[in-house]
């Protein structure tokens, strides 16, 4: 049989796998979306009175904030659906994957999808707070915030996928997780403007990737006039080829991480 | 035409040579085992041929066709089993055998009656929609055998398939193959360090620090050793196999403190033996016919079960 069903097979498998043992561990479900409501009612509510962005008055912390919670509940779920290929490592099922007829790419692809899966479904779980966030029918843009998502959840997957890879343990994982995700969380523009911050943390923040996310769920949330107060990237094209560039680049990468190493 | 063909295999971690150009021809039908002690290269072998390494240099030839190890037909037309469990404990047996069957594209109405026949067939329809977390080695190990047999494959490779198992489920794992061979098409490639299992192969490739020694028949090796093995115990081993080649002209081998003797007859060679040494300095000693440890032994100089140095594991990092 040609090497493309059998890809589309691994593919399918690999996701459908990943969906179904979310669903049977149900603290999983639960800690996915008490987490980032927690975090965005505890840390928004303690800066929206001392926060104030010039040129962007009529902006609460709680709002300002929003945009990043849904990037970080992407990063956070994206982060564990993929710890499953380190203990799909442990526990000897990756073997079986690896010598099957699926090419390497199907298996990043298969592995990336389900995990993307996860993630937006939590993240769209979370975004049903939107309204209590002043998100309105009339600044939503709903495609744009769909493609934000898609395109956020699979570029951070196949990071995600890079990453477990090549580190052996989950507890690896941890710290390599709270060494870099986290900091490029923390300068996505997630918790403060770039606007105000120091110019080596303004230059860190410009190159981040994960900033498109955040800046391009603003938009989508909140409107081009918002958007354009807070200031970042010029329109929302801008937003969703740098984020279709950083899935892309780290798929490649995941890809020959994955045919690099059995 | 052989089914399956390789020339040359090699493969080096880090400078260290695990498998030195394994050149083999694998007939349809066969079971053929590669047989050696740990470190000999045949896990090096099964992981090539399960596509989880790459091979430094070599050719690998299905029907006669040249295909990588990678190639969607070999990796299709093969089943794998491997040592160490690959089962996902969080699916049921039935979930696992699906998962296998579609992993290999088998239509979805096709894939439910293959994994139903599968269940049935190793006595495992009633507990289908059990979890395998809590399943037994020797059930797993069937589990794991079916699920490398629901797409229908014509190439069955396996690792050490029955290492860890009790007597009772290497018997039943056995049976099982025995069944598959006699409704025919299925040719098996497994590896081993059980000289009990090399016996009930068709045919045995000898591994050695990564060199292929001699493949032929279970029969044909055994008959290279010729007679009798006799088996001494005693207390200072080494003078014993001395005094034995000094006054009886036999040549003598200590292996893992006990003295063997290959011996042409080993019912005449026995009284004089015992003659030859003072009472109580023998502690024992034994006839039998040669075994495939004891091919191995005189082919390498030294016994099957001894472990030589260990191969890097497969989830080693590689440069």
């Amino acid at each position: 049989m040609a090497r493309g069903s059998m890809d589309v097979a691994t593919v399918r498998v690999l996701a459908a796998r990943d969906v179904t043992r979310f669903f049977r561990q149900p603290s999983r479900v639960i800690g996915a979306l008490a987490q980032p409501i927690l975090f965005w009612l505890v840390i928004g509510s303690g800066f929206q009175g001392s926060f104030r962005l010039p040129g962007a008055e009529g902006l609460g912390y709680m709002q300002y904030f929003f945009p990043g919670v849904v990037t970080m509940v992407l990063l956070f779920s994206a982060i564990f659906a993929t710890i499953t290929v380190i203990e799909d490592r442990k526990e000897g099922f990756l073997q079986c994957v690896l010598a099957g007829p699926g090419s390497r790419l199907s298996v990043v692809v298969g592995k990336a999808l389900g995990a993307s899966a996860i993630a937006l479904l939590q993240a769209s779980l979370f975004l049903l707070f939107a309204p209590l966030a002043g998100v309105t029918a009339s600044s939503l843009s709903l495609p744009l915030l769909l493609s934000v998502m898609a395109l956020t959840a699979l570029a951070l997957t196949a990071v995600g996928v890079s990453l477990a890879w090549w580190v052996q343990s989950s507890a690896g994982y941890h710290a390599v997780m709270s060494l870099l995700l986290i900091p490029m969380w923390v300068l996505s523009g997630a918790m403060f403007p770039v606007r105000g911050a120091g110019p080596v943390l303004q230059a860190l923040m410009y190159v981040n990737p994960m900033r498109f996310a955040v800046e391009g769920m603003r938009r989508a949330l909140y409107g081009d006039a918002v958007a354009a107060s807070v200031g970042g990237a010029a329109s929302a094209l801008v937003e969703v080829g740098a984020l279709g560039l950083f899935a892309v680049v780290f798929f490649a990468l995941a890809t020959v991480s994955v045919s690099r190493r059995p | 035409m052989p089914l399956l063909r390789l020339e040359g295999l090699r493969k080096t971690f880090r400078g260290r040579v695990a498998l030195d150009g394994l050149s083999l021809r694998v007939e349809e039908g066969e079971v053929f085992g590669l047989l050696g002690p740990n470190g000999a290269g045949k896990s090096t072998a099964f992981q090539l041929l399960a596509g989880l390494l790459k091979a430094d240099t070599g050719r690998v030839y299905l029907e006669g066709r040249q295909v990588g190890l990678d190639d969607a037909a070999l990796r299709s037309r093969m089943g794998v089993v491997f040592q160490r469990g690959s089962l996902d404990e969080h699916l049921t047996a039935r979930e696992n055998l699906m998962l296998g069957a579609r992993l290999y594209a088998v239509p979805h109405a096709q894939a439910k009656v293959r994994v139903e026949e599968m269940l049935g067939w190793m006595g495992f329809s009633d507990r289908a929609d059990e979890r395998v977390a809590g399943w037994s080695g020797g059930m797993r190990r069937r589990l794991e055998l079916a699920r490398a047999l629901v797409h229908g494959p014509r190439i069955l490779l396996l690792d050490e398939p029955t290492q860890g198992l009790d007597e009772a489920s290497f018997r039943s794992f056995w049976k099982h193959l025995g069944q598959l061979r006699a409704a025919g098409g299925l040719t098996v490639l497994l590896t081993s360090h059980r000289a009990d299992e090399a016996a009930l192969c068709t045919r045995l490739a000898v591994l050695d620090k990564g060199k292929l020694v001699a493949c032929d028949t279970p029969d044909a090796l055994v008959s290279r050793v010729g007679g009798d093995i006799v088996t001494v115990e005693a207390s200072a081993p080494e003078e014993v196999a001395a005094g034995l080649s000094e006054v009886l002209g036999v040549s003598a081998e200590v292996v893992e403190g006990r003295v063997v003797v290959e011996a042409g007859s080993g019912h005449a060679l026995i009284p004089r033996l015992v003659e030859a040494f003072p009472a109580g300095r023998l502690a024992s000693v034994s006839l039998r016919r040669p075994t495939l440890a004891d091919v191995f032994l005189k082919l390498t100089g030294h016994a099957l079960g001894a472990d030589q140095p260990a191969e890097p594991p497969a989830t080693r990092r590689r440069r």
